[in-house]
């Protein structure tokens, strides 16, 4: 009996993965709990584990090849060995004669897309690309930009989107922060009202209510009461609004509630090109910014302006 | 430490006398209905900002909570203009949009005047963070009251604090009464200051009706947070003689133990002090009081005369 190992879904938003490196070989034994695979989501490399035992019967892509569909075969495993020949290269050439008609077509048509999908990929970059490629220029920039949030440096993102930045500007500008929303938040409000420029990325917006106080009545609500003396040039930026079956407490969309806020603008970028040009603006404006980046469009690529200088105005 | 100058006796008797003879004008304003809204007086805890003050450098940093008034004074900011904010003038610290509750002079580094009990502990955990940023060697005091000792982001900021080593003063103005609840029946546990022991931050208690005990502790704390070796907490114990707020009739305490502490008088702790090394005689701090009575009858006079805002403000500075 020969099994499928599909492209696994590793987190809520996956839709495709890339994959990283094979630890297995055609013909190898492999047991249920041994590493097979390293697969790159669009959060993270991840480890793929065997779940059912058997003999590797034929890797469908190779290392290296992107945007596999999740559920797609990635793997077929045999419950029983197909040869007994010690010579790795027969076992291979013996695994290809005895492919069936059916395998060979789904390989060519998988290599098809596979070739599509690089030609998009070298004129087009995700959402979080562009959100982050634009928070390193403008860092770049100005040094007063700093980025803290849970999991921004050493973890990378916990949505990819911070993905080099620790590697580029270091740990002082780039801060892990424990999971402390209101102390954080707090904490990146005086350091605005202080001269700097944070950008605070929330890990959802869902945990933004654990800063609400210092979000509106600390952000928004200083410049009016000191009279226009003391201004809170700062971004408030992560994924909001719909999730994939993640319940009530983590699929939610802070839109209307920020916009009712005197004193905050609010911001919710749709492709590639205006997240650049809205997230510069953003970083540039004087006063506090929510920018509401959306879960399930992390993924999507689009064309991007690549002048530095490029913002797109708001209202 | 240096010692004190006779120049620095006077200043700091003076500029404790200046803080109480403005809030008991500020008192008779609210009961005239010229100062509106909330209005919390520092009368009773003079030593505590004025004992700090004396140990800050320029370019330090000062956050603090909604008992703001004598803050601002001991900064040596315009009680003219601290008044004009109180009663809702444009010419106002904050142009008359702020009040009592919300005054700052980015000028002279004082962010606030914060009206959210807890809020102003990671703002100027925030301050003093980017202090550090900068490397400017400078420091961020954060006045806390002892109601805040309770809140939870107090403590997301102490973490924060001794987790990035900041140059972070935290000054617990313990004044024995959270609004109308005691400490003893709000804090669980004894001496607030412990509480940063669980993060690893030193601190100590402070004999607040006594500015010189003010001065050498804040003095001591100061240059230890300056040194890069992170916060440190002052734990003031101080009193207020009036209520939380002017609507407040303090019925909660007895009169005998505001008495108590009437009998240890912070001014009359430094008045003591410079007759006793004869630095001034009774008859010339008297003229001292005299001045400053109609100093803050006179800025009493300006704010009254100054125009209120004009409607259109309500628009303004909601954006830069």
């Amino acid at each position: 009996m020969t099994i499928e190992i599909l492209m696994p879904a590793l987190s809520p938003t996956m839709t495709e993965g890339n994959l990283t490196k094979w630890l297995v070989s055609e013909g190898q034994e492999v047991k249920a709990g041994d590493i097979i695979a390293e697969i790159e989501t669009d959060k993270a490399t991840m480890e793929v584990e065997a779940v059912d035992e058997g003999f590797v019967e034929k890797l469908l892509f190779k290392e290296g090849d992107v945007n596999i569909p999740v559920n797609k075969p990635i793997a077929l495993i045999s419950g029983e060995q197909k040869t007994k020949s010690k010579n790795i290269k027969d076992e291979i050439e013996l695994g290809e004669k005895q492919e069936s008609k059916e395998i060979k077509e789904l390989n060519q048509s998988q290599d098809q897309q596979v070739k599509e999908d690089v030609i998009i990929d070298n004129e087009h970059i995700s959402m979080r690309e562009a959100i982050r490629d634009t928070i390193a220029e403008e860092m770049r920039k100005d040094k007063k930009v700093f980025i803290l949030g849970e999991e921004v440096a050493e973890y990378q993102g916990a949505y990819k989107v911070t993905q080099g930045l620790l590697e580029e500007f270091g740990e002082k500008r780039v801060i892990d922060t424990p999971i402390s929303e209101q102390g954080f938040t707090g904490l990146a409000v005086g350091a605005a009202f202080k001269g700097l420029t944070p950008i605070v990325e929330f890990m959802t917006f869902n945990f933004s209510m654990q800063a609400i106080d210092q979000i509106i009545n600390s952000a928004a609500k200083t410049l009016y009461m000191s009279g226009g003396q003391i201004n809170c040039p700062i971004v408030f930026r992560g994924p909001n609004g719909a999730a994939s079956q993640v319940a009530a407490q983590h699929s939610q969309d802070f839109s209307s509630w920020y916009s009712h806020v005197p004193g905050l603008k609010v911001l919710a970028p749709s492709t590639p090109l205006n997240a650049k040009g809205l997230l510069r603006a953003a970083i540039r404006d004087p006063n506090p910014v929510i920018f509401l980046e959306n879960e399930i469009l992390y993924g999507l690529k689009g064309e991007v302006s690549y002048d530095d200088d490029f913002t797109i105005p708001f209202g | 430490m240096k010692k004190l100058s006779k120049i620095d006796h006077l200043k700091i008797y003076s500029n404790m006398l200046k803080i109480r003879r403005f809030e008991e004008r500020s008192s008779q304003l609210y009961g005239m209905g010229h100062i509106g809204g909330f209005c919390h007086l520092y009368i009773g805890q003079e030593a505590v900002v004025v004992g700090v003050l004396m140990t800050i450098k320029k370019n330090d940093s000062v956050v603090t909570t909604y008992r703001d008034h004598g803050h601002m004074i001991a900064r040596g900011l315009d009680v003219k203009r601290i008044m004009s904010e109180l009663t809702g003038r444009a010419n106002g610290y904050s142009a008359g949009k702020g009040g009592s509750m919300h005054m700052f002079s980015k000028e002279n580094n004082f962010y606030g005047g914060h009206g959210i009990v807890g809020a102003q502990v990671p703002i100027g955990t925030g301050i003093a963070f980017t202090h550090k940023y900068n490397s400017d060697k400078n420091i961020c005091r954060t006045y806390i009251g002892d109601g805040a000792m309770n809140n939870g982001q107090v403590f997301e900021a102490f973490n924060l604090a001794a987790l990035w080593k900041l140059p972070s003063l935290y000054i617990i103005e313990n004044n024995k009464y959270g609004m109308g609840t005691s400490v003893d029946r709000a804090a669980a546990g004894s001496d607030l200051y412990k509480r940063g022991e669980a993060f690893g931050i030193k601190g100590e208690i402070v004999d607040g009706m006594n500015v010189y005990s003010v001065i050498k502790a804040a003095n001591k704390a100061g240059e230890y947070v300056r040194s890069g070796k992170g916060p440190y907490i002052l734990e003031v114990q101080t009193y207020r003689y009036r209520g939380h707020s002017m609507s407040d009739p303090a019925k909660y305490r007895t009169k005998a133990e505001l008495e108590k502490y009437k009998n240890s008088d912070p001014i009359e702790v430094v008045k003591n002090e410079i007759i006793k090394k004869k630095i001034a005689s009774n008859k010339e701090l008297e003229k001292i009081g005299k001045e400053i009575i109609e100093e803050v009858k006179s800025a009493a006079d300006f704010a009254l005369e100054s125009n209120f805002p004009e409607n259109k403000e309500l628009y303004t500075d909601v954006y830069l």
